[in-house]
Order: structure tokens, then sequence, then C-alpha cells
């Protein structure tokens, strides 16, 4: 069985102004036990790198609520006003990023690339600080790589060896988070025996832990 | 019908049997309403389902771009956010279907930002405009009157030059080299009111009735 970890074992893990990355997209899939313990860990100064900002109450704007972020990386933020009138009062600094360039990002920096080359941004404000390169007379802009310390799995059914496979529209951004972060923490939906390698979206090296509620060991 | 209705069933009949068609937030979502018989046209939603379906109250574990529950029909794929966006940038999305806060008559389009009044983020936007085959724009024609179809945008782009038609409840316009014709317009109106409400130059040589309108 892969690497069990508690709620005192998780917290360990978490440090004041860390990056985490936490799948879900619009909460879908998003591992809300393991953002109970970030709260309850009270840790400042997070980067939260996320698909959007979810809501006041739920996914990752509970933890801008608590404000322990610093700063929130994501495609979209209007579901969580709070964020907005954060960033107006410049409390918490926002990026926004194109869905489609973060994700590549993600899967960049898991697949071990320094960046990508995208033409979505062009001619935007997207753009501005950025190299353009021109490949066969096409224009595209250089965006980085994106790793974090940790990364929040939620949406999975996890196997015995720590396999994962994701229920329905939860996988989203988790599988690309779990190549791209030093210490990766799923919060499974289930567990059961094995998944059929042909199944596996996620392979178990990719994990570290995976938690399994409070009372487990 | 409502002009959100005329703008919806009139979009749909640019589907195409066989396509594979991303349908943005409010209005556009509406044309899935409006599919004509006979065709069968698949739909993708950008946070991962290939063969979206329709929407299921109470519907938690499979939602799609807006959040709200939804299906997957019969043949369908969940895909994670990667493979997303490969379909929608690398070309695999027939037709998107997306609102707008400006579009002008260059084809770009302004839907993500109101610099210190609204920042609610580009979302898969971008990615859809600069990578899907057709980018189709259904908006009301104005914003209480005032027009939303401009010689230039004056927000900040989603992207440049890339939209093909823009449908409103007045009228259907498409995006040429040579600017921007105006093609069709609702029998509640007339070629002078279009241009009344509409600040782009339009190029009127061959205005018909709007299809699929009684």
């Amino acid at each position: 069985m892969k690497s069990i970890i508690n709620g005192e074992k998780f917290k360990t893990l978490l440090k004041d102004g860390m990056s985490i990355m936490v799948g879900g997209f619009l909460t879908n899939g998003t591992p809300e036990s393991l953002i109970d313990l970030v709260i309850e860990s009270n840790v400042k100064d997070l980067t939260i790198i996320c698909n959007d900002g979810g809501f006041p109450d739920k996914g990752v704007g509970r933890l801008v609520v608590n404000n322990q972020v610093k700063k929130i990386i994501a495609s979209h933020i209007g579901t969580n006003p709070i964020i907005g009138s954060l960033m107006s009062e410049e409390k918490l600094e926002v990026e926004l990023v194109p869905q489609g360039t973060l994700a590549e990002r993600i899967r960049a920096f898991g697949a071990g690339l320094g960046g990508i080359l995208t033409p979505t941004g062009l001619d935007t404000l997207v753009e501005e600080g950025k190299q353009i390169i021109t490949i066969h007379n096409k224009k595209y802009l250089l965006e980085e790589a994106l790793g974090a310390d940790l990364a929040l799995v939620g949406g999975a059914i996890a196997d015995n060896y720590g396999n994962l496979k994701y229920n329905k529209t939860m996988r989203n951004f988790n599988p690309l988070i779990a190549t791209a972060c030093k210490v990766v923490v799923c919060e499974p939906l289930k567990i059961i025996a094995e998944i059929n390698p042909e199944n596996v979206i996620t392979p178990h090296p990719f994990v570290d832990y995976i938690w399994v509620g409070e009372y487990n060991d | 019908m409502t002009d959100k209705e005329i703008i919806a069933s009139r979009i749909a009949l640019e589907l195409n049997d066989g396509d594979l068609v991303n349908l943005g937030i409010g209005i556009p979502t509406l044309v899935a309403n409006y599919v004509p018989a006979g065709k069968t046209v698949t739909f993708q939603a950008e946070n991962g389902i290939i063969g979206l379906g329709g929407l299921v109250e109470g519907e938690t574990e499979i939602v799609n771009a807006g959040g709200m529950g939804a299906s997957i029909l019969e043949g369908g794929s969940f895909i994670d956010s990667a493979t997303s966006f490969s379909f929608i940038r690398g070309g695999h999305i027939d037709i998107t279907v997306l609102g707008a806060l400006e579009v002008d008559q260059e084809g770009s389009l302004a839907s993500w930002i109101i610099p210190g009044k609204k920042v609610p983020g580009m979302g898969g936007a971008m990615d859809l405009v600069t990578g899907a085959k057709i980018v189709i724009i259904a908006t009301r024609h104005t914003n209480r009157g005032v027009p939303k179809i401009l010689k230039k945008c004056s927000l900040p782009l989603t992207a440049a030059h890339q939209v093909n038609l823009i449908v409103t409840e007045m009228a259907v316009m498409e995006v040429k080299s040579d600017g921007l014709h105006l093609l069709e317009v609702h029998p509640d109106y007339s070629v002078d009111d279009v241009v009344k409400y509409t600040d782009a130059d339009l190029i009127i040589n061959d205005v018909h009735p709007m299809k699929g309108v009684n």
C-alpha cells in the first residue's frame, strides 16, 4: 500500500510561503478535506495554482478568504468576488493565465520541459514581457513551465498501489498537477484493490501520499 | 422569440453534420437547443467532456464548463485539461460560439476584462478563439443602445483577427479580408436600423432576411 498520511502528518508538509497546486474545475474534483487541513494549519503567504478561484465557501477560495494566500495563479476568478476585491485593494497578487496555457505549463514542468510555445495570448495583455518566437512563419509566445512544492489531488479513485483513475469530470487538472510538484498528496473518493492497468491515469510513482481520513494510520 | 432565442437558433444553422463544437457560457449555451434535425453534432466542454449532453439538476460528478450539473452522451469521453486544450488549441474544434463585450470589423474580440471594473479572467476563451477553425460570436447588438460591434475594440483583446461570424438579434455579419459584411437582417429591423446601431463600417451589397426566423 502506498504511504498513507493522516491529518497530523499532512500538516507537517505545510510551510509558510510554499506554492501549492490544487486540482478541480469550479471545485469539481477539488480535495476539500485537504483544504480543510491547510486552513487548520493556518500556514501563510501561499502561492495557490488552480484552474479558478473557486467560491468564497468552497475550494481554494476558502484559503483566500482565510487570508492565507499571497498570490493566486488561475485562468478565471469570476466566481469568487473576494479575490476581485482583494486584488483591487492590492492585498492579493493575481496572475491570470489562459486555461490551455496553464494546463500546458504544468504538463511541461512535469515532463521536464522549460516551457511551451503557444499562439494563445498573442496581441493581448498576456504577451506583455514575454518572448515571441517565430517558427515556420508562425508566431508563438514563450510561456515558462510551472511547478510547485505541493500538489493536492482530488476526484480520484485510488488502488492499494497508489495508482489513480478519476471520477467523471473530476479529472481536469488533477493528473497534470500530480506530475509537476515536489510532493503529491491525493485525497481519493474511494480506494479499491487494483485498478486495471489499462485504466490507470496517474501511475503510482507520481503519488507520494494517500490521505484517507483522520483515523487511519 | 426572445433576442437570445433568435441568436441561438440562427447560429445553430451554421452547425454541420459531424462537427465538434464548443459553446461558451450564456447565450452560446442555448445553441445546443436548436441543432437542426438530421444533423449530429458533438459538443465539447472545456473542463473535460467530449460528447456533452444536457443539463442534469442535482448532478455533481459531471459538470459542464459553467460548473453546472450535466451529462455525457453515448460514445463520449472524459479527458484531462491538457487533452481538452489540445482539442481546442490544436485545431480539432470545428466551431466555437462565444459571447463578447466588444467585437470589431477586423475580427478582434474583447470578452474577458473591463479594467478597473471587472476582472473575471479569460478562462478558456483565449485558447478557443485562437484555436477553433470557425469562431462565431453570439451577442446582443448593443449594450443598452451602445454599439458593441465596433471599428476597433477599446477593451483589452481576447484575441486579434480570429472572429469569422457575428450573430445578433438584428443581424448576421461576416468578417472577411476586406471588412465586415452585412449578410442578413432580422425582419423586425431595416438595414438602416442595423447601420444606426453599429459602430463598425458595414459592407452592404447583398443582404437577405435572417434565416430560420419566421
